[in-house]
């Protein structure tokens, strides 16, 4: 056993109402350099839908990730071997098409403009060349189901479980929904972009498991953008190096939320860090695919085990990283109450942000006057939601159904339970044999409500120490550094070695 | 594995410095955004080396109770980069002029050293003048100096009151709460000028006018936790993920609290996806599925089975147990007037007896008067004024009857309306006859007309429907459903749910709703429906439950206090209030391109009329609404002539302007709006957008305000149905003189304007922010100074007011008299001026001011020491005390107590509380509230005790020392206190919910009966059929007259287009913003629905023309099948500014915004006034400027995009 720390996210879907505050918080703090305008750290999509970049999804096109084969786990991309022969010619890297092209205005034109016939306008111009330019795609273009004949249609999971009459279907009122999907980099525990680098300059720190790209080493190869099959990978057209989520390492080590979690108004995220066995992590990530997501479980180790403290204590952690992963609240809805689940495991690179997915309405028939009419479940249902549970099992559990209706089970188990006690037009019998059927009970259902209705920051982010003078000891004396603080010269890291 | 790198090798992570020194700053400053968003989200601004950097949520809001949610983080993606806006390239950095403009006054001012000369020398040239109005909107502005763009804004305005008078000078800025001192800066300096102030509420038809019809309260609504109260949450266009975004986790929330969620919206709109239901009722017939609601309440939950809880809530709260004589009305008859004490022997010279109702007392089995109705509110003696069930003649008790059907004399038959079928019914109705002095009397309560008019059969005759499936019979699950789209069945299951939780949980079910449902030209009918489920189920007043209404942040907690200093009342009152519908439906001739309505004219009565310009003229005539320019002629002429005439007092003055009006010497401005001398003149706009967001029928304020280009091709049509208002051949294009904008950024308005003034942006000043969303006040900060040469709007005005007594000297240099004119107000005995509706200018009644037409008052205005008087919180607030509500606070001891511990400005001789600093005017805001000093509330509610008579000071008692100043709210948001200004309780953490103190403490409504309104018998109700909830359908795309001229091209259709609010701004704010166009597609699009599109040939992201007789928008399509067909959405106000291209089918000018294609309607009911809870109050009651009743003929742009 070989202990580790990560910490680790979970995005409670059901909550999320699609702000993008989240996003707009990461932009402002790190991508609105010239180089990364066009990157979105953060970027929340519409499902069903295309995504950002276009059809990332879409791994027979980008072959990001991992497979199976012959037994091996293998980078979909290709061997190192390949890679370096190929070097000078990667086709799986999206284009600025699969992006967009950032875009400007000729806002001057509005104050400046000389005296004319009619009202000044400020024009769109490109943000590469300065010319006036037609927007044809953004970062977030098929929100809200924009264009969705032309985008949610095409979405790679829906085409996976619907036939074409049943996607013709998802298109009608009856049956028609959407819901937010916010994505951020994973710190996967099996990072396929660390492992396409051809010059090592990616790597996952050891306090805590963030994935960072040096800005130092790197050296603009792009294997991590097309090896990464989030996309969560961006290449600086201005450094000339790659960049990436840095899960706000510089506000996690002074004990602050990372942005886009500080700024979620829709209250969905979690922060927590979480003990794992490193390893078991090539093990973990070779199983079957309708095992990976229990086998992901496995390995996240309990911290209340004592022979896990016990090991944590050898492998060098400090107690108070494991009191913290005890307090995590991303460790009860990941592991304890099961209905946290990675996105896309089928990919392989152990993902370590959880989503917990979303309720949503139930369905309608049209009567034969055309009349709009709902079925009759009193609350969103297992049977009658509008989006199948086969998507949702696309998503999230690499087709494995079972896994999510019981995630389904115990959300809305957990909402009858407190109709029945707050009201009681839900008698409590049938809350109860609900609970029974969802595998829980009105302790777990009343802790799950506790930490998803009402907790405060503090308990939904639940940072571990971060013991900033043993990592700055390493390198300089604290009393020293202390008395330096850091003076010098800012400097952007250097286009090239 | 390998790619896990610990600090074995701390140089090679060396690098990781790079982003550590990013997210570096020097300091973090608390503000807010001033936008109207009614977000009043506390932010943390951080700042390094002098630069604003990003925005970050601040995160310490004092907790609720228990068991409530939290609620930071507050703050949405629009919020979140305002910083964008500072260092912009459309931040307005320095003062600017138009160059024709400045050209000619540079002129004039080499030829004349007197600077009012100097612009009479460029008005009344009509060449330049007419030069400079056509320029406007193209260009062509120069830097100018602070010092010249005061001189020449304060010249205009003495030249204009000198000429015509102060109130032909008006201002516009909206929405207080959002920056509470920015906004009295310019009043205070306009109301010591004696100018104009125009509304918003009304005039963005975001306020209500079902909450004042049934409540007699502009809108008072729970704060966004105590949705997590509630068991049963409806949204009516109410699109909470979008439009209340920092606030939308607690509906999530309480879903997971065992709440069901309901979402009514035409679209699958962004909170549907929350929803367990999503009803797509059609666009704006939401009011037939609440009617069909009620009737399934009423017949389950009243007749099959009565539930307590709902029975003695309705006689208590409601309107319901009330009498109301029938009239006679050909072979039946119809619902007339509230019986009146004043009508029975028995209450013969009770003292307002016209104003005292009666119900029917089951155990005298007699007619019986109960305290708590209007004319309790305004006797003699006090303490009467409140909801105990007791004759207000002994205190004996009294149990009234909900319904007479048990003990009638007899069923009559009562003809109703169903006007979404047009047709009548005639159904019988258990009466009583009661002897009056007039004879005897059949008369029936308001809950048996109710019954009778949703159709809930009783086995009496007439026009019931035998079961839920009659779908020709009003108000059934079937009959709705022809309107609605939506299916029976789910009516049914939706009124059986609703009732059951209300039952259950004593009232816990919400609908909260917004300008979705408000912005229909029938709004009011809409809300009436769905406050009468409500109210059936005992759910207002309740925590969780009620009618929640969130339309703009229109909530300004400290209004007593505020107002004093915003209107100037510390020095001079009354102030001029005007109601903006009004203003720019007659002034901007809105009034010219409309028809009469058919229900413009009901057959009979004093509502008879074909337009609405004459009623509107008469509202005025009758003290029922404001109106500036007040007359055809110059006020301080007035004063003058009254004078010479020997008038000394007020009254003798008021009686002199009463015969010239009789004489017909004098007549009302609006008599004659196109006259020249009835026109305003000086336009002074700040914290808006008023040309292009609040500009309703916005083509035709470039056409008849600025005079110049307008994309408008509708004909003038109103003059054949127009009688009493004078209609002039040729329109006046081009009325202003002058139009001044105070912005931080390059929108629309400020395109448009004459003088660009720089101001502070919402993180270069302080001030104060409140809003309905959240019980909390905070302030905006100065995390840095003014950037550039701009200031804060409190210091401009300053400035302005100094320049303008400079100027005084020479042409007012002693203090004068003049007159001003004000309607009949709410919240003071004026509100039982008229207990029948006479028109004295037809004889009809005597002419008496206050009375029978509006207040005319005397008022004195000291021009050369306005600056002074700006400066200094001057004496009336000793005198006169605060007011809010109608609950006035003596605060004299405290005056001199808050004297002693602030700057004092000195003049002539006297001192006085400093007003010079904003900080200084917050502190007097926060010093003399009742929701921020203890004691001031304490005050308050003993001075509401002696009007109620029951005790409520308690309330008050544990908070008496809590006294906020700015410094503290710096340090932290501070939660307002309970206020007997307000409805809602809030003491120990409770969640803030409107009407609780009325339900728990018996306070009356402020209303005719005292209580909760489902009938209103006011004339105009009557007339035109709305005394009882009904539904009246959309309005028809013929009747609109929008596409009468515009050509239907091959390839086009018809479209319902409806502009909610949008996901990327806040009304027009952060459009421009770089990372708002990045996340949406650049510009605004226009949303169709798939199939539709596909008939016309048009492609996702295709350019495409939507346009009406009004005028033209241009922009690219979005095909989405969450539109549903026959509807188009173009999220409301972008700027026209940013990427809007030319437009072929209209001459190749520019497209417009939203407002390009609308025209305002106001709705003839809502001008009623002088008569208990319909009287007039600024944005808190009047017509409001609906336009969402808009169609648009859609197509595809031909050719590729044109710019210039």
């Amino acid at each position: 056993m070989n202990v580790r720390a990560q910490v680790s996210m979970v995005f409670h879907l059901d909550k999320c109402i699609g702000c993008h505050t989240c996003s707009l918080a990461c932009k402002n703090l790190w991508t609105d350099r010239p180089g990364t305008e066009y990157m979105w750290w953060n970027n929340v999509e519409t499902k069903p839908g295309t995504g950002y970049p276009t059809l990332y999804e879409d791994q027979d096109q980008y072959h990001g990730g991992w497979v199976m084969e012959d037994g091996e786990l293998r980078l979909r991309l290709g061997s190192r071997v390949t890679e370096l022969v190929n070097i000078s010619f990667n086709p799986r890297l999206p284009t600025l098409d699969d992006y967009y092209e950032p875009w400007t205005y000729r806002y001057k034109d509005l104050i400046e403009a000389r005296p004319g016939s009619d009202q000044p306008v400020a024009k769109p111009i490109s943000m590469i060349t300065g010319e006036e330019m037609e927007i044809e795609a953004g970062p977030n273009w098929d929100d809200d189901l924009s264009g969705s004949p032309v985008y949610a249609a095409n979405d790679p999971n829906l085409r996976r479980v619907m036939n074409e009459e049943e996607r013709r279907q998802f298109f009608e009122m009856q049956q028609l929904v959407y819901f937010y999907l916010p994505r951020i980099c994973n710190h996967c525990l099996n990072p396929s972009c660390v492992a396409a680098c051809p010059a090592g300059a990616i790597y996952k720190r050891g306090e805590d498991g963030i994935v960072l790209v040096s800005q130092e080493k790197c050296q603009g190869w792009r294997m991590c953008v097309s090896g990464c099959p989030y996309k969560k990978v961006y290449f600086n057209w201005n450094s000339g190096k790659a960049e990436k989520c840095i899960l706000c390492y510089p506000r996690l080590e002074t004990g602050q939320v990372p942005a886009c979690m500080h700024s979620c108004v829709g209250k969905i995220r979690y922060l927590g860090v979480m003990l794992y066995d490193a390893d078991r992590i090539h093990e973990t990530a070779s199983k079957p695919d309708r095992e990976l997501v229990e086998a992901q479980r496995e390995l996240i180790l309990d911290p209340f085990d004592p022979e896990v403290i016990r090991a944590a204590r050898r492998d060098g952690m400090d107690d108070k990283v494991i009191h913290a992963a005890q307090q995590s609240p991303v460790y009860k809805y990941v592991k304890v109450w099961r209905l946290a689940l990675p996105l896309h495991p089928e990919w392989r690179t152990l993902p370590m942000l959880f989503y917990v997915p979303p309720l949503l309405p139930v369905t309608a028939t049209l009567s034969q006057q055309g009349r709009y009419e709902l079925d009759t479940d009193f609350f969103s249902s297992l049977e009658t939601a509008r989006m199948p549970v086969r998507y949702m099992a696309s998503l999230f559990t690499a087709g494995d159904e079972e896994m999510v209706m019981a995630v389904y089970r115990k959300l809305l188990a957990g909402r009858i339970f407190k109709r029945a006690q707050t009201v009681g037009d839900i008698p409590m019998d049938h809350a109860l044999r609900a609970l029974e059927e969802a595998h829980s009970d009105p302790q777990e259902v009343e802790d799950i409500y506790y930490l998803t209705a009402l907790a405060g920051f503090e308990e939904r982010f639940v940072i571990p120490p971060m013991l900033r003078e043993v990592a700055i000891e390493m390198g300089v004396d604290p009393h020293e550094f202390q008395e330096e603080r850091g003076a010098g010269f800012v400097e952007f890291p250097k286009r090239g070695l | 594995m390998s790619w896990i790198k610990d600090i074995e090798n701390p140089k090679s992570r060396l690098w990781e410095e790079f982003y550590r020194n990013r997210w570096q700053h020097d300091k973090v400053v608390r503000s807010t955004h001033g936008v109207n968003c009614t977000g009043g989200c506390s932010w943390n601004i951080y700042v390094k080396n002098g630069i604003v950097t990003w925005e970050m949520q601040a995160l310490d809001y004092p907790k609720l109770e228990p068991g409530l949610p939290l609620y930071e983080p507050r703050g949405c993606q629009r919020g979140i980069v305002f910083s964008w806006y500072i260092y912009s390239p459309v931040r307005i950095k320095y003062p600017y002029m138009r160059g024709v403009l400045m050209d000619y006054w540079h002129e004039a001012r080499a030829k004349h050293t007197d600077p009012v000369e100097a612009w009479a020398s460029i008005v009344e040239d009509e060449e330049k003048r007419g030069k400079y109005q056509t320029a406007r909107g193209k260009g062509g502005f120069r830097r100018a100096s602070w010092d010249e763009c005061l001189e020449l804004i304060a010249a205009s305005m003495i030249y204009t009151a000198k000429r015509y008078g102060p109130d032909r000078v008006i201002g516009f800025s909206p929405i207080p709460a959002m920056s509470m001192l920015s906004y009295a800066g310019g009043s205070r300096f306009l109301q010591l000028f004696g100018g104009v102030l125009l509304s918003f509420y009304d005039l963005y038809a975001d306020f209500p006018p079902a909450s004042p019809e049934t409540w007699g309260e502009k809108t008072d609504v729970a704060e966004s936790a105590d949705w997590f109260n509630s068991k049963y949450i409806v949204t009516a266009g109410s699109n909470l993920n979008m439009t209340r975004t920092p606030d939308a986790h607690f509906v999530v929330e309480a879903r997971h609290h065992g709440a069901k969620l309901v979402v009514l919206s035409p679209d699958f709109s962004q909170v549907s996806k929350h929803a367990d239901w999503w009803i797509p009722v059609n666009a704006g017939m939401d009011g037939a599925l609440w009617m069909a609601v009620n009737h399934v309440i009423l017949k389950e939950f009243y007749v099959d089975r009565q539930v307590p809880y709902f029975v003695n809530y309705l006689k208590r709260y409601s309107d319901a147990p009330f009498l109301v004589e029938l009239e006679k009305a050909g072979d039946s008859f119809l619902a007339g007037r509230f019986l009146r004490a004043s009508d029975l022997g028995r209450y013969k010279g009770v003292e307002n007896g016209d104003w005292k109702f009666l119900v029917f007392d089951r155990t005298s089995s007699e007619a019986r008067m109960p305290q708590g109705t209007i004319g309790f509110r305004w006797q003699t003696e006090k303490g009467r004024w409140n909801l105990q069930l007791k004759d207000g003649l002994d205190g004996s008790d009294i149990d009234p009857e909900l319904s007479l059907l048990e003990r009638r004399d007899d069923v009559l038959l009562v003809n109703f309306m169903d006007f979404g079928g047009d047709r009548a019914f005639e159904r019988g109705i258990p009466v009583r006859y009661v002897e009056t002095d007039k004879g005897k009397k059949p008369v029936a309560t308001v809950f048996d007309l109710l019954m009778a008019q949703f159709g809930v059969p009783r086995g009496l005759e007439g026009g019931y429907p035998a079961s839920y499936d009659d779908e020709e019979i009003a108000c059934t699950p079937a009959w709705q459903e022809k309107f609605t789209g939506v299916g029976r069945n789910t009516i049914v299951q939706l009124a059986r749910e609703f009732a059951v939780t209300a039952e259950k949980t004593q009232g816990k079910c919400t609908i909260i709703v917004g300008s979705g449902v408000n912005h229909w030209y029938h709004s009011n009918l809409h809300y009436r429906a769905g406050i009468t489920a409500l109210i059936l189920c005992g759910c207002v007043g309740v925590n969780g439950g009620g009618l929640n209404t969130y339309t703009g942040q229109e909530k300004l907690t400290p209004a007593a206090s505020w107002s004093t200093l915003a209107m100037a009342l510390d020095w001079t009152r009354p102030p001029r209030l005007q109601n903006g519908p009004s203003f720019h439906y007659v002034h901007s001739d809105q009034w010219r391109y409309e028809k009469a309505f058919p229900d413009y004219h009901p057959p009979s009565g004093p509502f008879a009329r074909e337009h609405f310009i004459d009623l509107q003229a008469a509202a005025v005539r009758m003290g029922w609404l404001p109106f500036y320019p007040q007359f055809n002629r110059n006020p301080l002429e007035l004063m003058g002539e009254a004078e010479a005439a020997g008038a000394r007092t007020e009254q003798e003055i008021a009686g002199w302007i009463v015969e010239q009006l009789l004489s017909g010497k004098l007549r009302f401005s609006i008599e004659d709006p196109d006259a020249p001398e009835n026109w305003p003149r000086v336009w002074i706009i700040w914290r808006a957008n008023a040309l292009h967001s609040s500009a309703k029928g916005h083509e035709y304020f470039l056409r008849h305000y600025l005079g110049t280009h307008s994309n408008a091709i509708a004909d003038e049509v109103a003059q054949e149905c127009v009688h009493d208002v004078q209609w002039r051949e040729t329109p006046a294009q081009g009325k202003l003189d002058l139009v001044v904008d105070l912005n931080f950024r390059m929108d629309t308005s400020a395109l448009y304007s004459d003088v660009i003034l720089a101001s502070a942006s919402w993180y270069e000043k302080n001030d104060l922010n409140t809003t309905d969303l959240h019980s909390y006040i905070h302030p905006l900060g100065a995390a840095v100074p003014p950037c550039w040469e701009s200031r804060t709007d409190w210091d401009i005005f300053r400035g302005l007011a100094e320049k303008t007594s400079d100027l005084a000297k020479r042409h007012f240099p002693t203090p004068f008299r003049e007159i001003v004119m004000t309607p009949l107000l709410h919240d003071t005995p004026d509100e039982i001026a008229q207990p029948e509706v006479k028109d004295w200018s037809k004889g009809e009644c005597e002419a008496m001011p206050g009375s029978t037409m509006p207040h005319l008052k005397v008022v004195e205005r000291d021009y050369v020491n306005l600056f002074h008087r700006f400066n200094s919180l001057g004496p009336g607030i000793k005198e006169h005390g605060v007011e809010d509500h109608g609950v006035e606070i003596p605060v004299g001891e405290l005056y001199e107590e808050f004297a002693k511990t602030v700057p004092a400005y000195e003049w002539h001789g006297a001192k006085y509380p400093s007003l010079v600093d904003a900080v200084n005017a917050a502190n007097a805001v926060l010093f003399f509230a009742p929701e921020t000093n203890g004691e001031v509330s304490y005050r308050g509610f003993r001075e509401k005790e002696r009007q109620v008579g029951l005790p409520l000071a308690d309330l008050a008692e544990g908070q008496r020392g809590v006294r906020y100043d700015f410094s503290q709210l710096v340090q932290q948001p501070r939660r307002i206190l309970t206020s007997p200004c307000w409805s809602g309780i809030v003491n120990d953490g409770r969640a803030y919910s409107g009407f609780v103190m009325n339900v728990e403490r018996l306070v009356p409504w402020r209303t005719l009966t005292g209580r909760q309104h489902l009938y209103l018998d006011h004339e105009a109700y009557r007339a035109f059929g709305e005394s009882l909830p009904t539904f009246k359908p959309r309005i028809s795309v013929e009747r609109t007259l929008n596409v009468v001229k515009s050509p239907a091209v091959p390839h086009s259709l018809v479209l319902a287009c409806i502009t909610p609010h949008g996901k990327w701004h806040i009304h027009s704010t952060y459009y421009d913003d770089l990372r708002m166009l990045t996340l949406s597609r650049g510009v605004e699009p226009f949303w169709l629905n798939d199939k539709d599109a596909s008939e016309i040939g048009v492609q996702d992201n295709e350019w495409i023309e939507a346009y009406n007789d009004n005028g033209v928008i241009v922009t690219r399509a979005v095909v989405s099948a969450r539109i549903p067909r026959g509807l188009c959405i173009f999220y409301h106000a972008p700027e026209r500014t940013i990427s809007f291209p030319k437009s072929p089918v209209r001459n190749r000018q520019r497209g417009g915004g939203t407002n390009s294609v609308t025209r305002m309607r106001l709705k003839p009911v809502l001008i009623a006034g002088g008569y208990a809870q319909h009287s007039y109050r600024f944005n808190d009651y009047g017509p409001p400027a609906s336009d969402r009743d808009t169609y648009v003929l859609v197509r595809k742009l031909e050719g590729r995009p044109q710019w210039e």
